[in-house]
């Protein structure tokens, strides 16, 4: 496969498939995530986001096919991938009887952040949440605990981000508040991110390159742009309607 | 094994025991009633037998603080493992860098925790209400404890397993584990007096020589070291078959995609 992005391949699935009761959740789903990129999984609920990242934190053993992140194998070297990567979900959450602080500085322990009181403050000031470091985490909104979640996320300073549907259940302001946080945060650190969404919002304002994925397949790559061009569409949202109702597409 | 790791997640039960003191009141009240029961009856046996017999019928207090040693080293790994699946928390825990050795060594240690909170409530108020003096049991008790704790730890991984295996509806097993045991383990009674077919499953659990030793001490002030030594023995054939099965039951989970499904339900 050649790649005409040159620069460095931190995350790489070849042909990953991953079989739930004999029905594929992923076909031979191959990409690549290069350092400095925002790379969107769009694709209807099912299509396989989630599965996908899941494989790829290696919480979920694949059926077949290769992982690999800072190109070592992700079942070998997995503590070491993590150490360098972190995850945030709309689906996960912190420990609801902790406080704030005390969740990140548990968290900020595990990763050996050093310096964690520094490190916490700055980046509760940058997701704009300080006043709540003293507050029962199971107490926050919905918008509230997003924002925590991307505190822990971003704790190590990863080298490789992955963020699951990370503005479901957000009003449109604290999405778009969390969308420009990610965009600024990667545009500082250089870290390539992996994002799913099933929201056009997201995938248009915040990612690089799109994949496509539906029913476990890719069926569309490339600039946001791109994809709308090439299924003769006028917009991102009626390619992802055109392709969630017309069954199965083929390249 | 990185020990800041460890002690990262120790902290959590730190501040998640200090900062919720229902959570204390758990681990102190259970005991404390257990406690209650079994020392006015002892009480009342007392009273009611003879002299010889009623002076080693306090026998019954020191077995039941045992049973807790046990049964808290237990709790300290399931419970600590429910925590992270109640706050739905586990993903974060297994998307961090912590080895599974990493994460139970945690769980070790929250159990050695449990086991000095409920350990000095119980021997405190045994003696004060009941004149039982734990101590009386002199150096014994430090192998006592270790073992019971070691076998503890092996009832916990034993019982995440099967929580991992069968899902969060299992999750009664985190108290029901140490209770298949209690009646074969000769807590209150000795193995001699057991129903004969059960006294050979009786000796396969390293907890029979601590209760069986306990009483020896309490009547002669010692006791075979043979039948510690074969405790401690016992007890490392079964830390490593629980660690094993533990191992084999999160690869499958992992294997089968259901850790995800688990950790998000
Ligand atoms: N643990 C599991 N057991 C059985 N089926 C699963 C499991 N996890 C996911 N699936 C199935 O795999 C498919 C993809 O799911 P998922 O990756 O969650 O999709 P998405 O995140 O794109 O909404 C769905 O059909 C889902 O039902
Ligand atoms: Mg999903």
């Amino acid at each position: 496969m050649s790649d005409p992005d040159p620069r460095e391949v931190i995350l790489e699935a070849r042909d990953l498939t991953r079989e739930f009761d004999g029905v594929k959740a992923l076909d031979r789903l191959s990409l690549r995530l290069h350092r400095g990129e925002i790379l969107g999984l769009l694709g209807a609920n099912g299509a396989g986001k989630t599965t996908a990242m899941n494989c790829m934190l290696g919480l979920t053993l694949p059926t077949s096919g290769q992982l690999s992140a800072f190109g070592k194998p992700l079942h070998k070297h997995r503590i070491e991938i993590l150490q360098r990567a972190n995850f945030s979900s709309a689906y996960v959450s912190l420990p609801g009887n902790l406080k704030v602080w005390q969740n990140l500085v548990v968290f900020a322990k595990i990763y050996g952040v050093r310096d964690a009181k520094r490190k916490i403050a700055g980046l509760l000031d940058l997701l704009e949440i300080a006043h709540l470091a003293d507050r029962v985490t199971g107490q926050l909104s919905a918008g509230e605990s997003t924002r925590v979640n991307l505190c822990k996320a971003f704790l190590n300073d990863p080298e490789l981000l992955m963020l699951d549907e990370p503005t479901a259940s957000l009003d449109p302001d604290i999405a778009d508040k969390v969308r420009k946080v990610v965009r600024r945060v990667q545009a500082e650190r250089g870290i390539g991110i992996l994002y799913t969404s099933h929201n056009m919002r997201d995938i248009e304002e915040v990612c690089d390159r799109v994949i496509f994925l539906h029913k476990g397949r890719i069926v569309a790559e490339g600039t946001p742009d791109q994809i709308v061009q090439k299924f003769a569409e006028n917009s991102l949202e009626d390619v992802f309607i055109k392709i969630a109702r017309s069954g199965d597409i083929e390249e | 094994m990185n020990l800041r790791v460890i002690w990262a997640l120790v902290l959590r039960y730190i501040f998640l025991y200090t900062r919720n003191p229902i959570r204390l009141v758990e681990m102190v009240f259970w005991p404390l009633v257990d406690l209650l029961v079994w020392g006015n009856l002892t009480l009342f046996l007392q009273r009611n037998t003879s002299q010889e017999f009623g002076g080693f019928i306090l026998f019954l207090l020191g077995a039941m603080i045992l049973w807790d040693i046990l049964f808290r080293a237990q709790q300290g790994v399931a419970i600590s493992f429910l925590e992270d699946v109640w706050t739905r928390n586990l993903l974060n825990v297994f998307v961090a860098p912590v080895r599974t050795t990493e994460y139970l060594a945690a769980t070790f240690m929250v159990g050695v925790l449990r086991i000095c909170v409920t350990g000095v409530v119980l021997g405190l108020v045994s003696w004060l209400a009941y004149q039982f003096n734990l101590f009386t049991l002199e150096w014994w008790l430090v192998p006592f404890f270790l073992n019971l704790m070691l076998f503890g730890w092996s009832l916990g991984m034993i019982s995440t397993a099967l929580i991992l295996r069968w899902g969060q509806a299992a999750e009664s097993l985190a108290w029901a584990v140490p209770f298949f045991i209690q009646p074969v383990v000769a807590v209150f009674y000795p193995v001699a007096d057991m129903p004969a077919w059960s006294q050979p499953l009786a000796w396969s659990f390293p907890a029979t020589y601590v209760f069986e030793g306990m009483r020896d001490v309490m009547q002669t002030g010692t006791m075979a070291t043979g039948l510690l030594v074969k405790a401690v023995l016992l007890n490392l054939v079964y830390l490593v078959a629980a660690g094993a099965l533990f191992f084999q039951i999160l690869r499958l989970t992992r294997k089968r995609g259901l850790l995800t499904k688990f950790a998000t339900q």
